[in-house]
């Protein structure tokens, strides 16, 4: 934790030194984007559906099924999407960012960067970071759109609710505040995966069995703190501000 | 204008319990090539890592162009590595970008020169290894020897005044090997460079060194011209530039097997 804060503050105070390269940022955003784009939304999508089927189940036998799209729309916004995204995202991104890394540090690249002088952190690490904190909400969001699709395909096409209705129901359903904290959670997690990954990959030893050793450490850190910032957060919601 | 480039003494480095480094003296003067030798683990590498700073040591002094450089900060000794080159055993090449990008790296990171510039630049540093017209090609695709002239074009590309080659011609045949350290011979003779080069390949030690001196047990325990070297009386160093198993450096370390040998 104590190492995590410490390139936490160096990742801070780095982004902030001149020279800036937005191309770097752009290369990572690309990668953790776009092409994390239809695992994550795949993901979604199934989770929407399996939600407005398990919702039905209980649901038909109080007659209730029309508060369906309500249920999914909220757990969706508020916990599915965030959490679900961040999990898909530190086995896909954050893995990849702890084996790129620490082959590096392997391969003495991370040396050669010193060498030229150049600090490893503002080229690594700031890059990554920033590009996982703003994609990771914007891959949530889709997320939370095309998962409510999924509750929609469920919903209309196998329990008879009327398309307008759910549309309806969803708009009604939903609050800003709703979709706000689920945003916000997700940039917590971005932080997370980014500085998970990179200390993990910048502390590589040994070769390459140090380097499957350090991606293994990375996803399950990652894993356990999205977890654990997750109930934070909901109670710190739940409680503190009511929402 | 101090005479010698570096300056070394009572240095010590260590790794938890292991001491690497012992109290090591050592000095390069201005415009030589000084070649280190010794055992693999002997901490050649963390010297040249001492250099440039990416180690620091526990005890003792560096002195680079008479400054010393234990005790800088990080952004001065940042000016200082901008007229250092390095070139890494694997050549370190970041694998993310084309041999052009690597070549001209630093220039790209730290200045804001005229696009021509830096081509032309790239362009001169690549010729000067022998690799004109590779730009384009990404690390991976490249042989090992490719790879360590390389990562020279890339140390050239910043102009240095001192070079550190670690282990130059490691790893690749013996041809490549030779040429490897021809480059090394034409880079001093034209642009009038320090080098120091850290190996254990005695044929490439005696060709490139103006200078040889020999670490063992984290201190240098020779140190004189190739044919100092040679004629040694030195009972380790003689061991050591001879290639022979037996000898005081295996009796030390007790490794030398006796099963009926």
């Amino acid at each position: 934790m104590g190492a995590l804060s410490i390139l936490f503050g160096q990742t801070l105070y780095w982004s902030f030194v001149p020279p800036f390269k937005g191309d770097r940022f752009l290369v990572q955003a690309k990668k953790i984007g776009p092409e994390s784009f239809i695992i994550s939304s795949l993901v979604g999508f199934f989770i929407g559906m399996i939600m407005a089927l398990q919702m039905a189940y209980l649901m038909l036998q109080l007659s209730a099924e029309i508060y369906i799209p309500n249920v999914i729309a909220v757990s969706l916004t508020r916990e599915l999407a965030p959490v679900l995204t961040a999990l898909v995202v530190a086995g896909r991104v954050g893995a990849g960012i702890t084996a790129e890394v620490g082959s590096m540090v392997v391969t003495e690249q991370v040396d050669a960067l010193k060498a030229f002088a150049v600090n490893p952190v503002k080229f690594l690490v700031v890059p990554r970071f920033w590009a996982l904190v703003i994609m990771l909400p914007v891959l949530t969001i889709f997320a939370d759109l095309i998962g409510i699709f999924g509750g929609f395909v469920i919903c209309v096409l196998k329990l008879g609710i009327n398309a307008t209705l759910f549309v309806n129901m969803v708009l009604e359903a939903l609050l800003v505040k709703d979709v706000v904290t689920g945003l916000i959670k997700s940039v917590f997690f971005g932080i997370i995966i980014a500085l998970v990954g990179c200390y993990h990959g910048l502390t590589v030893k040994g070769g390459a069995e140090g380097v499957g050793r350090a991606t293994t450490k990375s996803v399950v850190t990652s894993f356990i703190f999205i977890i654990i910032t997750d109930c934070l957060f909901t109670v710190m919601f739940y409680f503190i501000f009511n929402t | 204008m101090p005479e010698n480039k570096i300056e070394i003494k009572n240095l010590y480095v260590s790794f938890g319990s292991n001491q690497v480094i012992n109290n090591l003296d050592l000095i390069v003067r201005k415009g030589e090539t000084k070649v280190v030798i010794g055992r693999s683990g002997v901490g050649k590498s963390v010297l040249l890592k001492c250099i440039v700073g990416i180690l620091k040591p526990d005890q003792g002094s560096i002195k680079i162009d008479g400054v010393e450089v234990t005790d800088l900060k990080e952004k001065d000794y940042n000016k200082l590595r901008m007229k250092m080159g390095m070139v890494f055993q694997g050549g370190a090449l970041f694998d993310s970008m084309t041999v052009e990008e690597n070549v001209t790296f630093v220039l790209n990171e730290f200045f804001n020169f005229d696009p021509r510039v830096v081509y032309d630049r790239m362009k001169e540093s690549l010729a000067m290894v022998g690799l004109q017209g590779l730009g384009r090609l990404s690390p991976a695709k490249l042989s090992g020897g490719m790879k360590k002239r390389v990562g020279i074009a890339r140390a050239l590309c910043m102009e240095p005044e001192l070079i550190l080659y670690d282990e130059p011609t490691d790893e690749v045949d013996p041809v490549t090997g030779d040429s490897l350290t021809n480059l090394i011979n034409k880079l001093r003779d034209k642009l009038n460079v320090t080098s120091v080069v850290v190996t254990h390949d005695m044929s490439a030690a005696y060709k490139v060194g103006d200078n040889i001196a020999m670490l063992y047990r984290g201190k240098v325990i020779a140190d004189g011209t190739p044919e100092e070297i040679r004629n040694t009386h030195h009972p380790v160093v003689q061991q050591f530039v001879n290639g022979k198993a037996r000898g005081p450096i295996m009796d030390d370390e007790n490794l030398l097997l006796d099963y009926g040998v």
